[in-house]
């Protein structure tokens, strides 16, 4: 762990206080930022910084399941990947990445900023890299809510004809709906592909049948099905370019194209969800911040979670490629 | 850390003072809130014997239910599959897990690096009540309707259950994770930062190491599981569809990822059990352990090792001839550092001055019970035995004779072993031995059955059976019943030992490592000031002092404490 470069100040201040003897730990009682079972400052923080990017290595595994999980179905369905990706829109996330990338520097600013003892600059670039969090998550809710609108989602959602608020409602209810119980189906839609169906067999067979009726237009015949639904009536033109052709219309939509939704709100949702709680940690941060708890001597806060930004951060920096980027 | 010079005490204070831990301070919440590593510790403790209780039951309804074919105590193979299901998630994640690292592991960990605490004690705090939310996630679920998918939750099967208790206890076990995660992380940042001064990384006792090591699976491996479960809990909610097959998904994929976190997991469990028998075998036989090096590399590199095999859970799941027989070559070679440390153990007991205590007892069993568990093991690794035994009782007995013969049987012998340190009272040693006989007795007639049962082709998870198997089955059965017993004898014989054993010495055992060096039980902050220490192996300078009934490290005979020492001839 080589990270410890910037801040030979305070560290040169912790080893001599250590080296004159104030080993015992009865002398720390005077200094609220040690805690009683380490022996100096320089431990102390030493320890935090080893403890977060242990925390970091966590959190890289955590995201590495849903990056596997990406490699795996992109490699069984790389049809769907290059198709579905048009349908984000690359300029919203361009913004976002550049967003998150300005944050990050505003965080690393923070931390210097703290570790010189510069207590209003430190807070003007919590406050923007908050600023960059709440942005962030802002130009995210109305991709997604574009996105959902239009069906633009995982499962048998996706398959549910677009028909303005109330068909979002009802898919709902068709995603939620497959949960049999044994005294049988309820039937949400009546007019959901494949739901009769499943509410005329036996209840006994109900669980058994509950991957067939969440699947009931994911084949490959998708867009004739829906087709047959009578969903070109639904069609709304007034679509963004990228969904100016209905996905359900287009006679290329490859099957399983749901996946690859599946896949982008697991990934930017779990990362979104870090999004949030660095959020809350910035907020954190600013109030012990104006409260004068960090100064050269004292700034370990900071700087554990600045690294913990930078990981959101370059998670990000991942997903954006991955997702927007390549075909 | 250059504060301290060489202790100028001969002995550090082993005075057992009405001021200790246990006694600092009072009532629910001072237990509650508390950031004391030792009373966290303790709190797992009770929480980890309160669920091996419950697992137990659960475990001797089962055998009980298995003792004729067809229904015995219950008409519902329903009932049973939810049984089976709670034995083996109680006794997976909420015991063997946390037993070694987070309630023997807490309490021994800071005391043996003379520090005053872990790292981040309110980490540790909060991994203690994280594990008590998982707990009563588990719990919760059995009022929503129970699960009955097996510990493993494979998909499709758990997504389509009608049982409403999945997705509670996933959400329990998800918790659970992070409380591993957390405590993990705790343990490798105070290994690295918080040892005493003369203690590099070749001087720490090995329990250390293997603790090390297994908190290195903790974190690396767990976030894995997490992201699995939590994928399952969206897939069964929302059915985002990554591990449906009637979406396109990958039911397989979530093997992989369950065994990528679980079969390491299966190393958190046996990992710190080697640690414990490390020192059990030292302590007990009063001999410099034997290949102390290669015991600490070895725990290293099993920890390595459990990350690249998990693909022998999958070897009749469809993976392709080539992914299965490098999973399988790289199995066998588990056996190399496992085989490392039996050696090793024989060796430091050969021509030591073996003390049959009740902690030995342990060792001893360990060792019978781990060879036998490791060298079925590769029976299952070898790829064509393996499609004839995988899902048959031959696989219960083997994982049987290692998490539970071996990391559990380690964790009771660790028990046994700290026990005068944890509670300051000496357990009635027959009654302790005699005890750990009757489990052994009584588990190998369990478990080994179940070899012959599962090689005649008996598939697990069964509710019924041919006639055929059912004297395998009954005398298995008796075997739980007369480990069970041999376990009720073990719980009143330390249970019996608050009130009425003797007062414990500071270093009982005659151990040379810190924890026998501050008094039993230990003070609030352990030891005043971090002491220096020796070779934790070397014995040369422990000697029985009658006064107090006990040993004591004179550390004026160690010529690294104390320049002045005589030399001794043969001194490591």
């Amino acid at each position: 762990m080589s990270s410890i470069t910037a801040e030979p100040a305070s560290h040169g201040h912790a080893g001599a206080h250590d080296a004159h003897g104030h080993g015992a730990h009865g002398e720390h009682a005077h200094d609220p930022t040690l805690a009683h079972h380490f022996e100096s400052h320089a431990q102390q923080f030493d320890s935090a910084k080893l403890g977060m990017w242990l925390f970091l290595a966590t959190e890289v595994l955590f995201f590495g399941g849903l990056f596997v999980a990406y490699a795996v179905l992109r490699n069984r369905f790389p049809e769907v990947f290059s198709y579905a990706s048009h349908y984000l829109d690359t300029t919203m996330g361009g913004v976002n990445t550049a967003v998150l990338i300005v944050s990050s520097l505003t965080m690393a600013l923070a931390v210097r900023f703290a570790q010189v003892g510069k207590k209003g600059a430190m807070l003007l670039c919590l406050w923007l890299t908050l600023a960059g969090a709440a942005g962030f998550m802002v130009i995210k809710y109305f991709e997604y809510e574009h996105k959902i609108h239009a069906h633009l989602v995982w499962g048998t959602t996706f398959y549910v004809p677009p028909e303005g608020h109330t068909g979002a409602e009802e898919s709902k209810a068709l995603a939620a709906a497959p949960e049999p119980s044994a005294a049988g189906v309820t039937v949400a839609d009546p007019t959901a592909p494949a739901l009769p169906v499943l509410a005329a067999l036996p209840a006994v067979d109900a669980p058994a049948i509950k991957p067939a009726a969440r699947a009931p237009a994911g084949l490959a015949t998708t867009h004739e099905m829906a087709r047959a639904e009578g969903i070109k009536e639904h069609v709304s033109r007034e679509q963004t370019e990228h969904q100016e052709k209905l996905h359900l219309e287009d006679r290329k939509l490859p099957p399983n194209t749901h996946l690859f939704f599946a896949v982008y709100y697991a990934m930017t949702g779990l990362h979104g969800v870090h999004v949030v709680v660095g959020g809350f940690m910035l907020a954190w941060l600013i109030w012990r911040g104006m409260r004068g708890d960090f100064g050269p001597k004292y700034y370990t806060p900071v700087d554990v979670g600045g690294l913990y930004w930078h990981i959101v951060d370059l998670v990000w920096i991942f997903l954006f490629p991955l997702f927007y980027l390549i075909h | 850390m250059t504060t301290i010079n060489a202790n100028p005490d001969a002995v550090l204070d082993t005075h057992a003072s009405s001021d200790n831990y246990l006694t600092h301070s009072r009532g629910f919440l001072s237990w509650a809130l508390t950031l004391d590593h030792k009373r966290i510790g303790v709190m797992y403790l009770v929480g980890v014997l309160t669920s091996f209780l419950v697992g137990g039951i659960f475990a001797l309804l089962l055998r009980t239910e298995l003792l004729t074919p067809g229904a015995t105590i219950t008409a519902d193979a329903n009932t049973y599959n939810q049984w089976f299901t709670l034995h083996g998630a109680i006794m997976v994640f909420l015991v063997i897990i946390p037993s070694i690292p987070a309630a023997m592991g807490n309490f021994v960990l800071p005391i043996m690096l003379g520090a005053k605490d872990v790292a981040f004690p309110r980490l540790n705090l909060f991994s203690f009540w994280l594990w008590v939310g998982g707990a009563l996630f588990a719990v919760f679920s059995l009022w929503r309707g129970a699960f009955d998918t097996g510990w493993t939750f494979y998909v499709p099967y758990s997504t389509t259950t009608e049982m409403g208790g999945v997705v509670p206890v996933v959400v329990g076990v998800f918790i659970l994770g992070f409380s591993s995660i957390f405590t993990g992380m705790n343990f490798v940042v105070t290994i690295h930062k918080l040892r005493p001064p003369g203690m590099t990384w070749f001087r720490m006792p090995l329990f250390l190491w293997a603790i090390y090591s297994t908190a290195l699976i903790q974190v690396l491996a767990t976030p894995v599981l997490a992201i699995t479960l939590l994928l399952l809990i969206v897939e069964r909610t929302i059915g985002i569809g990554i591990f449906t097959p009637s979406l396109g998904g990958d039911p397989v994929l979530f093997q992989h990822f369950f065994w990528f976190y679980s079969h390491p997991a299966v190393y958190i469990m046996i990992l710190p059990g080697m640690g414990i028998i490390s020192e059990l075998f030292a302590v007990h036989s009063h001999r410099h352990i034997f290949g102390y090096r290669f015991i600490a590399y070895s725990s290293v590199a099993i920890a390595i090792f459990s990350f690249l095999v998990w693909g022998h859970h999958m070897f009749v799941s469809g993976q392709s001839v080539l992914i299965n027989t490098i999973f399988s070559a790289i199995s066998f070679s588990v056996a190399i550092p496992s085989a490392v440390k039996v050696f090793n153990w024989t060796a430091t007991l050969y021509k030591g001055n073996i003390s049959l205590t009740t902690p030995m007892f342990y060792a001893l069993s360990f060792l019978v019970l781990f060879t036998i568990g490791g060298l079925t093991g590769i029976h299952l690794a070898t790829l064509n035995t393996d499609v004839h035994l995988h899902d048959t009782y031959f696989v219960v007995a083997h994982f049987h004779y290692v998490m539970m013969g071996s990391a559990l049987i380690a964790m009771i012998g660790g028990l046994h072993h700290w026990w005068p340190k944890m509670t300051g009272r000496m357990y009635n040693e027959t009654l302790g031995s005699l005890a750990c006989i009757i489990i052994f007795v009584g588990f190998n007639i369990t478990f080994f059955t179940q070899f012959m049962l599962g090689s005649h082709g008996m598939p697990r998870r069964y509710y019924d059976y041919k006639p055929e198997y059912q004297s395998y089955h009954v005398i298995s059965t008796i075997g739980s019943y007369v480990m069970a017993s041999g376990f009720l004898l073990t719980a009143w014989c330390l249970l019996s030992s608050i009130w009425l054993g003797r007062r414990a010495p500071a270093n009982p055992w005659g151990g040379r490592s810190l924890e026998w060096q501050c008094p039993s039980p230990p003070p609030h902050d352990n030891f005043p000031v971090q002491p220096r220490v020796g070779d934790c192996y070397d014995f040369s300078c422990v000697v029985w002092k009658e006064e107090e009934q006990g040993y004591i490290v004179d550390r004026s005979l160690d010529p690294e404490l104390n320049p002045n020492a005589p030399k001794r001839a043969g001194a490591h």
